[in-house]
């Protein structure tokens, strides 16, 4: 009867923790698709898009996963087929650094301005 | 001197945006990934499309010669209009013709062959698309032309025509 217990124990603690990792891989699906743009449907993520495109890449995600890959492996995989322009938060690079500095570069001119004319009234 | 240093920012800053949004209206809406970067051919394992055995990549590709990768399936309406020339292009020896049947039905794939002529040497299956994924492609019908160091050197998205057989036939020579 001992022995039974534990083996009902081990096997539901076993269970338990299947079932926990499968919720880690499906919410990091859930996190990447939605980080994909469908180049079908354009503008809409791979999450929200039925298209053909949206499908064989949500099968690819989900068996990168199952083979190791960790996020940005699966990213970087993507940039390499489709280019940049299918991850919704684009990387620092050549292409992309107006994008990045530019609002920061007016955000300090702005400061510079109001600091300028506050010192000026003083 | 203030007031004309204010004038100066202004107009630039209204220039900087014209030739933006000017810039932006001449490209187009749809973004397509780039079709000139040389890539490495992906390392796959796929099912024949006649015996049903499992090829690698490797096997496909052994040949020290120009293969060009077709995308098709027997739903696709473009790749019925593309596959005269695909024939055309399969006479040439200087290149191997390899299908990539896509999300298809197997009967109605080898009814198309049959109707339409094989131009392939070798077809493989891609059941779930995530074959056509590896090389990139995101439509039917896409062609990629692998060099002999085994690099996607050019694709072309949609039917090919007269003049990409003519742009094929001048890479492959």
């Amino acid at each position: 009867m001992k022995i039974l217990k534990i083996f009902i124990i081990i096997f539901l603690s076993i269970g338990f923790s299947q079932s926990k990792s499968d919720e880690k891989s499906d919410e990091l699906k859930s996190k990447i698709l939605k980080n994909i743009r469908c180049l079908i449907c354009q503008g809409q993520s791979v999450y929200d898009s039925e298209s053909d495109f949206a499908s064989s890449i949500k099968l690819t995600v989900e068996k990168k996963i199952n083979e190791g890959s960790n996020e940005e492996q699966i990213y970087e995989f993507l940039r390499e087929k489709y280019g940049d322009w299918i991850i919704f938060d684009p990387k620092l690079n050549k292409n992309t650094y107006i994008l990045w500095l530019l609002p920061l570069l007016l955000f300090l001119f702005g400061g510079a301005i109001i600091f300028k004319r506050l010192n000026s009234k003083k | 001197m203030k007031n004309k240093f204010i004038l100066f920012t202004v107009i630039v800053a209204i220039s900087f945006c014209f030739i933006i949004f000017y810039k932006g209206l001449n490209n187009s809406n749809t973004y397509t990934p780039k079709i000139t970067d040389k890539k490495n051919i992906p390392i796959f394992e796929a099912k024949d499309f006649n015996s049903n055995a499992y090829l690698n990549s490797e096997k496909i590709f052994e040949e020290d010669i120009f293969y060009i990768i077709n995308i098709w399936a027997s739903w696709c309406v473009p790749c019925r209009t593309e596959h005269p020339l695909l024939m055309k292009l399969s006479k040439n020896q200087s290149v191997k013709l390899v299908g990539l049947n896509y999300k298809d039905n197997l009967n109605n794939a080898k009814d198309f062959i049959n109707e339409f002529g094989n131009p392939y040497s070798q077809i493989i299956i891609d059941n779930d698309g995530t074959l056509s994924v590896e090389f990139g492609a995101y439509g039917v019908p896409e062609t990629f032309i692998i060099d002999k160091n085994k690099k996607i050197i050019r694709k072309f998205v949609g039917p090919i025509n007269e003049e990409i057989v003519e742009k094929i036939e001048s890479i492959i020579k």
